[in-house]
């Protein structure tokens, strides 16, 4: 870190990717507390739980080897390519630089920012699965999606060396597809197999609500994910570099903010499109939904989601209409899903998260038809085909495949769900019972005590 | 001797690298932490497989029916 504007950007980036994680964690915060508010009170605390263990849990295993998965795969057996060991070396857990080094200040930082989006991509399957699926269950199921399938979809997509990028031009700023697509097609497969929970459809297949048991937590949760999506905006960018350092065709000493492929994009311009995008699907929501609370806030959720390919080149107006259209689009399809083929999705995150992406993958497609895809020499640039092919390989192969057929090997095995006494009861009825006693106990003694004092 | 490879701060800071206890174990971390973490999937798969065996059982029909109203 020698000369004081080397020394200043390296902090600098070490502390913008920092707070990035902090704004983050809300995300986590915002899914916990829209989970325990949509289910019901006699399954909240080990919906809680559930949620909570996915953060050690992902941790430790991007630790383990989701980041090595990063560096390593962008290549990884496409078109003749092969693992990339030089890359992968210096981000393997038992390398120095994962760990504290003074010769090495970014990587920590680098590596937590990548982390968050991993349990966003573990919690996002765990709120479509509430109140019916075992905890160990779900835990798998998020180690997976979380420290292997989202990383090798970042790698091939979301990597300025990455194959989708080189041959298929595929543009995914803000991770509509490597986060979003992938997970809400992952949760689908899931629930799939799961089944839909007790009392969810009437004998004549008609879809039945399940009211969240507390809408102000589901509220302010929500608005907490909304709170924590700026800092995964923040976190997707490089805050501050020089062409020479990118290496690729830019021209000039002009510094700027880039997105993940090191493409330039400025900090005010998703400023613009985070807030446009937010309200395009804010109020093309409530107008599809008539004004329902919990549809509307998550259109919010889903316009942004769905312009998010492309928030770091639309106009803001263009950001506001992709949202709209998402969000209208997303609705209508997650209705005729859940009565076409009588699938439970307890908080719509197979249709906020996976169809927005899916949708907005597509519509980026056309919107940035002939955009450089990157800044290096030999890229394909962006288009509709290739974007179209990066939404099935994300919603499709990486995200739904898996996700049924790990499901299907734990159904088969007894594994997955819990047993229906359990599940009409509630998952914390026995910690109820204990709760009752222990209570009962303490009660009982403090009136004996007051008895024997009265009696002195 | 120190862990960490330094006894003082006496040192040029650009010479300066790792500065974690115990550098060349590395591997050995891993093995430790990775054990962990499956001995916590297995600890916690077979007390949860115990425990939803047990709690089937456990409600008789008024409770349930109680924790039912209860939302």
């Amino acid at each position: 870190m020698d000369g004081n504007l080397n020394a200043l950007t390296t902090i600098f980036t070490e502390f913008y990717y920092w707070v990035t994680v902090v704004f983050m964690f809300l995300i986590h915060v915002g899914f916990c507390m829209y989970e325990v508010g949509a289910s019901r009170r006699r399954n909240h605390m080990h919906t809680l739980m559930k949620n909570i263990m996915i953060i050690p849990l992902v941790t430790v295993t991007f630790f383990f080897f989701g980041w090595w998965i990063y560096w390593a795969f962008p290549n990884f057996y496409i078109f003749g390519g092969t693992i990339d060991w030089e890359s992968g070396a210096a981000n393997t857990p038992w390398s120095p630089n994962m760990g504290t080094n003074l010769d090495d200040r970014i990587t920590g930082v680098f590596w937590a920012a990548f982390l968050l989006f991993s349990w966003t991509a573990a919690s996002i399957v765990s709120g479509s699965v509430i109140e019916r699926i075992r905890s160990s269950a779900l835990w798998v199921h998020a180690v997976l999606i979380g420290s292997v399938l989202w990383v090798i979809d970042a790698a091939w997509g979301w990597h300025y060396a990455g194959w989708m990028v080189k041959y298929l031009g595929y543009h995914d700023a803000y991770a509509s597809g490597v986060i979003h697509a992938i997970a809400g097609g992952y949760a689908l497969g899931v629930i799939m197999v799961l089944g839909p929970r007790i009392g969810k459809f009437a004998s004549d297949g008609t879809p039945r609500d399940i009211p969240p048991h507390n809408p102000w937590l589901l509220t302010i949760g929500i608005f907490l994910i909304y709170t924590g999506f700026w800092g995964f905006y923040a976190a997707c960018n490089v805050p501050l570099i020089s062409p020479e350092a990118i290496g690729g065709q830019i021209t000039g000493v002009t510094w700027t903010a880039t997105n993940i492929y090191l493409a330039p994009t400025s900090l005010s311009a998703i400023t613009f499109n985070f807030l446009m995008s937010l309200s395009g699907g804010l109020m093309a929501a409530y107008l599809v939904s008539k004004g329902d609370a919990f549809w509307t806030f998550s259109g919010g959720l889903a316009g942004v989601i769905t312009a998010s390919a492309g928030n770091d080149l639309y106009h803001p107006l263009q950001a506001m209409i992709v949202a709209a259209i998402g969000v209208v689009i997303v609705y209508n399809l997650h209705g005729w899903v859940e009565r076409k083929f009588k699938l439970d999705d307890a908080v719509g995150a197979v249709a906020v998260h996976g169809y927005a992406g899916v949708v907005g993958l597509i519509l980026a497609g056309f919107i940035l038809w002939g955009a450089p895809s990157s800044p290096f020499e030999g890229y394909a640039t962006i288009n509709p085909l290739g974007q179209t092919i990066g939404a099935v390989i994300m919603f499709l192969v990486l995200g739904f495949l898996p996700g049924w057929g790990v499901a299907k090997i734990q159904s088969m095995f007894g594994v997955l769900r819990i047993p229906e006494e359990v599940e009409l009861q509630g998952l914390d009825f026995a910690d109820h019972d204990t709760y009752e006693a222990a209570k009962a106990d303490i009660i009982e003694a403090d009136k004996a005590h007051l008895a024997a004092k009265a009696r002195a | 001797m120190s862990t960490i490879g330094y006894e003082s701060w006496a040192v040029d800071l650009a010479d300066v690298g790792p500065v974690y206890p115990f550098q060349g174990s590395e591997v050995l971390m891993v093995v430790i932490g990775v054990v962990f973490w499956l001995g916590w999937h297995l600890i916690q798969f077979q007390r949860e497989k115990a425990h939803l065996e047990k709690a089937r059982k456990m409600g008789d029909t008024e409770q349930i029916e109680r924790a039912l109203e209860r939302y």
